[in-house]
């Protein structure tokens, strides 16, 4: 038995910053509870008692209420998030609510990690490596999806007009970073 | 850049999806009475048609959903999408339906 001690590492640890008066600035977010969750209807309405946040029916979108949130990545697919330390809780009630329902709730919270992109010049930050239409009136505030940021999946959220919020696997984190600010220098 | 219209969240780039081969395809229902020649059909031969083609496609990088699709070979113009698990569409009618 090894009684070697495990730390969690950032994955932005030793990453150049990114901030650009004025303009754009990304800054990592602390660490969260991460869930996806899959299953029908009627299994996410039973979720959505537990988790305390209704999981939106309506694909896109994103649910926030107290500091936890619920986006709907497909038909039958949610990612939750709540600050970092509620996974046995969390887990615990949403099992409770659903109450043996088929359903499928996995921790993520260690494999995701996350980053804001906010300032005006945001949308045209992310538009160096996104392919979709950033701007506010075909992606609002509220809408969120999962997309690809040149070749890495994210998970993109529109928190304001001019904040995104980017989750992404952290092993992507160093790819995507320096996309992120080789692109920051011709803003 | 093509966009492709997922049936699930609308026109998206291309490269978020993934081409699945001919769509519609079903396993013999029983296998133990089906001939080599049925059973090699099910398993390697596809159509290649020059025009309407039915296929599956992958959202991967989206809702993540297999649909099919019709597409034109010739032209790449996809005239229709639709979920996994729906019927078999007539294509005389979608053609009308695109006007071509």
């Amino acid at each position: 038995m090894s009684d070697s001690k495990i730390t969690r590492r950032s994955a932005f640890e030793g990453l150049h910053p990114i901030d650009v008066a004025g303009a754009v600035s990304v800054a990592p977010v602390p660490y969260a509870t991460c869930f996806s969750f899959r299953g029908d209807s009627k299994a996410a309405s039973a979720c959505s008692k537990g988790f305390g946040v209704m999981l939106p029916n309506t694909l896109l979108k994103a649910e926030s209420d107290n500091g936890r949130t619920a986006i709907s990545l497909g038909p039958d697919e949610w990612l939750l998030i709540a600050p970092d330390g509620e996974v046995e809780a969390l887990e615990a009630s949403i099992e409770k609510a659903l109450d043996k329902q088929h359903h499928s709730l996995v921790d993520i919270s260690h494999r995701n990690t996350a980053f804001t992109v906010s300032g005006p010049k945001a949308e045209t930050l992310l538009a160096s490596g996104c392919l979709l239409d950033l701007h506010v009136s075909a992606f609002p505030v509220g809408m969120a999806t999962r997309t690809i940021y040149s070749k890495a999946d994210i998970v993109l959220w529109r928190t304001a007009a001019d904040i995104f919020h980017v989750e992404l696997w952290r092993s992507f984190v160093p790819f995507v970073w320096g996309l992120l600010e080789e692109a920051s220098h011709e803003l | 850049m093509l966009l492709i219209p997922c049936p699930h969240c609308g026109n998206r780039p291309e490269l978020e999806f993934r081409y699945a081969g001919e769509a519609h395809i079903a396993r013999p229902a029983d296998p133990s009475t089906t001939s080599d020649q049925e059973w090699a059909d099910y398993v390697y031969f596809r159509s290649t048609p020059k025009g309407l083609h039915i296929e599956r496609w992958r959202h991967v990088s989206g809702c993540a959903r297999f649909f099919n699709c019709v597409r034109d070979t010739v032209s790449d113009k996809i005239l229709k999408t639709y979920p996994a698990g729906q019927p078999k569409p007539d294509l005389a009618v979608i053609v009308k339906e695109a006007g071509q």
